[in-house]
């Protein structure tokens, strides 16, 4: 509980009394995020400072308050839901570090730094920050850090955890520690960088991030390749990737979403496909100019029934835009959306494909499928009406369908949202008993008195997927 | 639960975050309450009765009506829809009414409407205008801060009689247009309308000017008073149908995004709906007409010239190009884009006056774009944002190097064109 004389308390730890957010209209402003289910907090604090973070976490261990870290709420997975109670921290504020250090292509941000900045910085210095989740804009840094965002470029590039130096980090005791550090090569101790990162807030709140930037490439080429059936699809993934080229990203659209698209607005899309697959190439212009060519050969050796290559950016750009109408089209006809990122492995992508159709049949749901076909990260996703009981009770039947078919053809959970609330019941399912008490163990010894993000990825006996916001 | 919530729009929103980045009272205001997303979740509390009107007004009214969240969100959630839906339900309400509150805090400067009562009193009278004004300010002593728009406040210029009278035919008409003249721009800014008049004219178009218009209702609607801004479209609908035009011009951002949506303003009224779609769809800026009919220059102007475009213009009426493509088609002209010009400027119709110190932190976020750019001249589109931009401008002690030039203005000049 968070008591009069505990907020007495922290008025001495924060600097300013108007990042101490105690109103009702504040209060129930934090209690959601992008997916499911409505907790409102006690309290919401905003904190600048790893001292402010340290003295409110000693606090809040002392009494044993539930602290919820949260960036800008854009979590798919329930991780920044206030499920106890307890303490919101908002990072999102906490954006005014950004520093790029070109000689030792480097990024030092704090973790309320919106994403897509750190990569916009970096390009005036010819770098790269390439962790691209779709939310790039929206996101924050700590937040990308925390459930181990990966986007498009994944496929090339990897995710987050692949671009992290070190971290400063504040335990659940309120210590102030820093991991890893400035240099790509550092195998002094565990890799507790590593550990900390895809933690979703559970071991440590992040407070400061060294980020590894890469050159940015010369040039990039877009092309649309249209195939009528998703077995051959499929295959064309496969054997692109097994010909010398590594595209930077294979995006992938159903017959649903295309459909869907072309009934929002037209583009001039052929409904009567199984799939379209947008792939970029980047690169020295020379290269990726012979590289496109390749790989419409390879495409059309495969089946593909048409192949477009995109004269010049302005064209690639509306090549892409048919993927990004994706969105907005598919809630038109109902408002809800439920964005699922189990993953496969990339052979297995035309079973998948096949299972989900199977799902959509068995329980009736309107389901579509588009995402990031290069690395089997596939979004199946259902639109739905939360307000329809019945169909919701059906969908979520089919939601945990979809998990233990990605499980059974040796795929993931989750392949970027994180486990949050939303997936947690699934855990031992993926994990198996001994896996599950393992990672139990880590968050014991991190955080004995769990108060760190409690309630997220271990399920309490008996839990079940539940998609309702009251 | 209230029922005239928008409730059912609400659930459009799937809570991305998407519209964060792009709403001004986020980014100067730093809370989730003043967002986008935070406004259409507590008008979904409120309409499920967890939270009540008065907890959640501060958040919506410090809401500046932009819209820029509408361009922003990926699955078109209808926000204007949802705020207007808690205007109304606030001024039915008995927590006191919108337009009450206005006059608890001193809202308008007298100035401001003894200059409109003195040339307009008709207008004024009949559209409630004096209402909102004499319950707002005219009683009582100007504060301190309102000084400020005192100094910017244009002098009345009456409309120039030979503009208005012209019937004279171009010898071909391409097009056969009426012009909406809006109340408070045809008392401050009627050297604009007749400019904008003669524009129209020099690109081949019979202008029309109908007496019977009246107020587009903007004012009235933001204020949440529905039923009057229904009565106000049916006089304009009325009016405008006495003859066939082409369509129907204006060159104030804000009143063109009121008179396109009449047809979303009267959809319940089934014997109105169909004529409020006819009309509202024959109306467009003047820059949409300019430059798709084209016009011919006659002076260079050697300035660098920016642009701060109305939010309703671009957000509403999703006008973007237009004017930036006739702005940079003016000989000797050096164009350079404002960064994040698509952010409000924090004007939006009285918002400036009613939450001045908000405001002026958002204006402070546009003027350090300004700085980047170093302009001589900032060309705008609606005499709000003008209004704002010439505070902006002064506040920065500015005024001897930055022109703020509404674009008929700089057209006009362009063309060698004058109001007489
Ligand atoms: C439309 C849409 C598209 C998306 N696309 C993608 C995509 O392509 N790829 C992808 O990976 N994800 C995607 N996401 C999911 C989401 O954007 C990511 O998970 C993102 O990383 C969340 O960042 P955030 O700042 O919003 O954090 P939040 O949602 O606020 O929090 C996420 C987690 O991070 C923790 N956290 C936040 N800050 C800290 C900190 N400083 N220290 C410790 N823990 C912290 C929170 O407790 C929570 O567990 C998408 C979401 C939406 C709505
Ligand atoms: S209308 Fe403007 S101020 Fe209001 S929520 Fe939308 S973006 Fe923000
Ligand atoms: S962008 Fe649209 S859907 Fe997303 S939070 Fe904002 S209003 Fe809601």
């Amino acid at each position: 509980m968070v008591t009069e004389q505990i907020v007495n308390q922290l008025k001495k730890i924060m600097e300013s009394e108007s990042r101490i957010l105690t109103e009702k209209a504040d209060l129930v402003s934090y209690s959601f995020d992008a997916s499911f289910g409505t907790y409102f907090p006690e309290l919401v604090l905003q904190p600048l400072s790893a001292g402010e973070v340290a003295g409110i976490v000693k606090l809040a261990n002392e009494y044993k308050i539930p602290i919820y870290p949260r960036g800008a709420g854009t979590s798919l997975s329930g991780g920044p839901l206030p499920v106890h109670g307890g303490i919101v921290l908002d990072f999102s504020q906490w954006n005014q570090l950004l520093i790029v250090d070109p000689e030792d292509t480097v990024a030092i941000v704090s973790p309320g730094v919106i994403t897509a900045n750190i990569d916009k910085e970096a390009k005036k210095h010819g770098l790269m920050y390439p962790p691209d989740p779709s939310s790039s804009h929206v996101s924050t840094i700590g937040g990308n850090l925390a459930e181990n965002a990966g986007g498009p470029r994944g496929l090339k590039y990897g995710v987050t955890k692949d671009y992290v130096l070190g971290l400063e980090i504040v335990t659940a005791e309120g210590e102030i520690i820093r991991t890893g550090g400035r240099t790509i090569k550092n195998v002094t101790g565990y890799d507790l960088t590593k550990l900390i990162v895809g933690a979703e807030g559970t071991l440590g709140i992040i407070t400061e991030a060294t980020l590894q930037l890469i050159p940015r490439p010369q040039a990039s080429k877009t092309l649309m390749v249209i195939f009528a059936d998703i077995v051959d699809a499929g295959r064309a993934i496969s054997s692109v990737l097994t010909s010398g080229i590594m595209p930077s990203k294979m995006e992938i659209m159903d017959q649903a979403s295309i459909a869907a698209v072309e009934a929002y607005e037209p583009v001039g899309l052929p409904v009567d496909v199984d799939a379209i697959i947008l792939i970029e190439l980047d690169g020295h212009p020379l290269a990726i100019e012979d590289e496109s060519e390749k790989v419409k050969q390879v495409c059309l050796d495969l089946g593909a029934r048409k192949v477009v290559i995109a004269k010049n950016d302005h064209a690639a750009a509306e090549l892409w835009r048919a993927r990004k109408l994706v969105s907005p089209a598919i809630v038109r006809t109902k408002p809800t959306k439920i964005s699922e990122d189990a993953t496969i492995p990339r052979s297995k992508i035309p079973e998948m494909f096949k299972r989900l159709q199977e799902i959509k049949k068995k329980y009736q749901v309107d389901l579509v499928v588009f995402g990031h076909a290069g690395d089997g990260n596939l979004h199946p996703n259902i639109i739905t009406n939360i307000q329809d009981k019945e169909e919701m009770k059906r969908v979520e039947k089919a939601v945990e369908e979809i998990f233990a078919t990605a499980i059974e053809l040796g795929g993931t959970l989750s392949g970027e949202h994180g486990i949050g609330t939303m997936k947690a019941p699934f855990m031992e399912m993926e994990l198996g008993e001994i896996g599950v008490e393992m990672m139990k163990r880590m968050k014991t010894a991190w955080d004995p008195n769990n108060i760190l993000n409690p309630g997220k990825i271990f399920p309490v006996k008996g839990q079940r997927l539940v998609l309702v916001n009251d | 639960m209230t029922s005239q919530l928008a409730y059912k729009e609400t659930f459009d929103c799937v809570q991305c975050g998407y519209c964060l980045p792009a709403c001004p009272t986020y980014l100067t205001m730093g809370k989730e309450r003043h967002s986008p997303r935070g406004r259409i979740n507590l008008v979904k509390l409120a309409a499920e009765g967890k939270i009540s009107l008065d907890e959640i007004s501060d958040s919506l009214d410090l809401c500046l009506g932009c819209r820029a969240c509408e361009t922003a969100c990926p699955t078109n959630v209808q926000y204007g829809k949802i705020l207007e839906s808690f205007k109304v339900a606030k001024s039915e309400s008995n927590q006191s009414p919108f337009i009450e509150k206005l006059a608890l805090q001193n809202a308008l400067p007298n100035k401001f409407w003894q200059k409109a009562a003195v040339r307009t009193l008709g207008i004024y009278q009949k559209t409630k205008l004096n209402k909102l004004a004499r319950k707002s300010g005219l009683l009582r002593v100007l504060p301190e801060r309102l000084r400020a728009f005192e100094e910017i406040t244009p002098v009345v210029q009456p409309p120039k009689r030979k503009v208005r009278q012209n019937t004279i035919l171009p010898k071909k008409a391409k097009l056969n247009v009426a012009f909406f003249t809006g109340c408070v721009m045809d008392v401050f800014f009627a050297k604009i309308n007749d400019l904008s008049i003669r524009l129209l004219e020099h690109a081949g178009c019979h202008v029309t000017i109908i007496k019977e218009q009246t107020c587009c209702g903007a004012l009235q609607h933001h204020s949440g008073d529905k039923s009057f801004t229904k009565k106000l479209a049916k006089e304009n609908i009325t009016a405008f149908e006495q003859a066939e035009y082409d369509y129907v011009v204006n060159s104030i951002g804000g009143c063109g995004a009121m008179l396109v949506e009449y047809d979303k303003l009267l959809e319940n009224e089934p014997q109105w709906v169909e004529r409020a779609e006819k009309f509202a769809k024959k109306n467009i800026d003047i820059s949409v007409i300019l430059s798709s009919l084209g016009i011919s220059f006659e002076k260079e102007i050697n300035k660098v010239v920016t642009y701060q475009p109305s939010c309703h213009l671009l957000n509403v009426q999703k006008v973007k190009d237009d004017p930036v493509k006739l702005i940079t088609s003016i000989p000797g002209l050096t164009y350079l884009p404002l960064p994040q010009a698509d952010m409000c400027c924090g004007s939006a119709g009285i918002y400036n006056i009613v939450h001045y110190e908000e405001s002026m932190d958002i204006l402070d976020e546009k003027m350090k774009h300004v700085h980047t750019v170093r302009p001589a001249v900032i060309v705008t589109s609606n005499p709000g944002c003008h209004l704002q931009m010439c505070l902006g401008v002064k506040r920065e002690g500015l005024e001897k190097k930055i022109r703020v030039v509404h674009i008929v203005e700089l057209l006009a000049e362009a063309c060698g064109i004058e109001a007489v």
